[in-house]
């Protein structure tokens, strides 16, 4: 059906179609936001000490894992999945603090700089290895994440390291109004600046398109395996961002990788992105990191046994999929 | 690369990439013959019969588990939820080691508890379509945050390893034979002689290569998954009663470490992640050249680092040579 012999009608019910699943994709979102504020509410109305300073921790908490679910997001809106981000954050956190030991505050300028190559980098390689081997992603990230977990082990065995000042305080404690915590400031500039403009561009167009269909995007003259191998870097570029909150947060570079990897792909998958890739944002991720997050603390305020909340997890996880997964299936048979 | 260095290399190498596809196992062999030669090489007069037994010993429950992978591979899935399972099987068990049904009521829990855990994942798969990887990691979450309860419950009981789980996991006959072969040969025949000989194989083959075709052939693909992750889980379980056994510890991380390992065990073995190619001898085989690896990078005095980069670069190499030679047919 070409566009030019199509009614007008039909036109107009494609628009509508269009118009629809925008508002549902932000309704996800939305929804989640919604989650949020009930959550925040209902921590108050539990324990009314939770004030601005729990806030500005909540901002500091959620850091890391925010921009791991970032660099996810993106690789998987590509169709594929990168199950080496906890590794290449260790990797990128342990560099970060070796580096700057011992070193004043503008020679942290440079670490930083050079630790975002590095993310480039280890991301470039993983890309890199997807396109040429034609293996699974799935596959090579794993093993990968054991190449990026042993540098890190080489780099330092033990705990350690340093972190500028100035990167530590970009973590911690508010910015203006004492509600307005910094990491949460950060984080949101960091998404404005890298992936913004990049998601405006022609490659973030190409990137939804291999998710959405390579084949169709092969054939509409999208090169495939450099947009591919371009989205790996990006997830590189944010996995070292991760990394390098870790090390701002804590003060030093840990060498073995946290549970980052499984936790992103989960908070992409309840952020609205589809693990078929094509469809979502950055934006779901990062406030479903939010949400699980308050969901541990709601629990914790509860007296609840915090190891129930990983249930939650899981629970909430396996129910949102079902029912997405019903909703599809209903209205791929209607 | 263009077309045709791929038809020259396609010509000259035609007869080892045959072997490597229809006999995957010949290569593998060879390659773990190569690794126990430079092990002997490296540490004269290591490579012995008790040797070889402690290796197998080690081997067992990484085997199984790897076969868990195996088996949700070939229908295009995967299961991370086996280091959960087998970590809380192993640990359920050592809590009723002081109650009054003793370890056989411990383990049956532990099993039923499995089953139940593979049960919720088969329907999520089978019926609500939920991505197995998702699926499975969803269900990591809920077994290992109800064994960290379950821990906190129990925590008054004291915990040990039963003595007959120690012997069965750890123990070596004359030195030489694993006790776990008992368990491990029988599950090894079942899962061989299932995917070669019964319907049941056929129909994991048959989904994960192409669904759509198993459906209309008259496949029921949910039954089948149902089915699939509740062996699984069954198999993880076992797994973990023979790891707590191997290592005389039961905690609720366990067996963590053994999830990706199982899941790079089945990629060398020759088993394709994308689903219909693959069988559970290239795996044991896989399972065995992890192992000797970790032998022989510790004999070669290597740290875990260089262990991990060298696992890693090897599944890489394995897998995309798997690529290669299966593709372009």
């Amino acid at each position: 059906m070409t566009a030019a012999t199509a009614p007008v009608d039909a036109r107009l019910a494609r628009a509508t179609v269009i118009l629809g699943s925008a508002v549902r994709r932000n309704i996800w979102t939305i929804a989640l936001l919604a989650l949020l504020v009930v959550l925040l509410l209902s921590a108050k109305v539990i324990q009314p000490r939770y004030g601005f300073i729990a806030i500005q921790g909540l901002g500091t908490s959620v850091l890391p894992l925010g921009l791991a679910a970032v660099a996810q997001a993106i690789v998987v809106i590509g169709g594929g999945i990168d199950l080496s981000i906890g590794s290449m954050m260790a990797l990128t956190s342990v560099v970060a603090a070796t580096a700057m030991t011992g070193q004043n505050e503008e020679t942290g300028v440079v670490v930083v700089l050079g630790v975002l190559l590095l993310g480039l980098v280890l991301g470039g390689i993983n890309g890199a290895l997807v396109v040429t081997t034609r293996v699974p992603d799935i596959v090579v990230t794993l093993a990968m994440s054991f190449v990026w977990a042993g540098f890190a082990l080489l780099v330092r065995a033990a705990p350690g390291g340093e972190a500028a000042q100035w990167l530590k305080d970009l973590a911690v404690g508010p910015l203006g109004n004492q509600w307005v915590p910094k990491a949460a400031v950060v984080m949101l500039l960091i998404v404005a600046i890298v992936w913004i403009p990049v998601a405006r561009s022609k490659l973030g167009l190409s990137i939804y398109a291999i998710g959405s269909n390579s084949l169709a995007a092969f054939r509409s003259g999208v090169p495939v395996g450099r947009t591919r191998f371009l989205a790996y870097a990006l997830t590189g570029l944010f996995a070292a961002l991760a990394g390098l909150s870790l090390t701002a947060s804590t003060g030093i570079g840990t060498p073995v990788p946290g549970p980052y990897t499984l936790e992103s792909v989960a908070a992409v998958v309840l952020g609205g992105v589809s693990l078929a890739g094509g469809r979502g944002g950055v934006f779901g991720p990062i406030v479903a990191v939010v949400v699980l997050q308050m969901i541990r603390t709601d629990m914790t305020f509860l007296n609840i046994d915090s190891n129930l909340a990983i249930v939650a997890q899981g629970v909430i996880l396996i129910g949102v999929l079902m029912s997405a997964s019903l909703l599809e299936f209903r209205r791929t048979r209607r | 690369m263009s077309a045709a260095v791929r038809g020259n290399r396609w010509q000259s190498a035609a007869g080892w990439r045959n072997l490597f596809r229809d006999r995957p196992l010949i290569p593998l062999t060879a390659l773990l013959a190569i690794l126990v030669a430079i092990i002997e090489v490296a540490d004269p007069g290591i490579v012995s019969p008790a040797w070889a037994g402690v290796i197998l010993r080690a081997s067992v429950p990484l085997a199984i588990l790897a076969g868990c992978q195996t088996l949700s591979m070939l229908t295009g899935g995967i299961d991370l939820s086996v280091g959960a399972i087998a970590s809380m099987a192993g640990f359920v068990t050592a809590t009723f080691v002081n109650s009054p049904g003793g370890v056989p009521l411990g383990i049956g829990v532990a099993l039923t508890a499995a089953i139940i855990a593979g049960l919720i994942t088969g329907i999520g798969v089978g019926v609500f379509r939920v991505h197995p990887l998702i699926m499975t990691l969803g269900m990591s979450f809920v077994v290992l945050g109800l064994a960290n309860v379950w821990q906190l419950q129990m925590v008054q009981t004291g915990a040990g390893v039963p003595a007959g789980l120690r012997t069965l996991g750890s123990g070596l006959l004359f030195d030489v034979v694993p006790y776990s072969l008992l368990v491990f040969v029988p599950v090894m025949l079942l899962i061989l002689v299932g995917l070669r000989r019964s319907g049941y194989g056929r129909l994991l083959y048959a989904i994960g290569d192409n669904p759509v075709a198993a459906r209309l052939s008259g496949a029921r693909a949910w039954q089948v998954l149902i089915a699939l992750y509740v062996i699984s889980a069954l198999l993880a379980a076992i797994a973990g009663l023979l790891l707590s056994g191997l290592t005389n510890t039961a905690s609720v991380s366990l067996g963590d470490t053994s999830v990706l390992p199982s899941v790079a065990a089945a990629v060398i073995g020759g088993t394709s992640i994308m689903g219909g190619r693959g069988g559970y001898a290239g795996t044991i085989v896989g399972a065995l050249i992890l192992t000797v690896l970790t032998a022989l990078l510790t004999v070669l005095g290597l740290p875990e680092a260089t262990r991990q980069v060298v696992f890693g670069s090897i599944i890489v190499v394995v897998a995309a040579a798997y690529t290669r030679v299966t593709s372009e047919s």
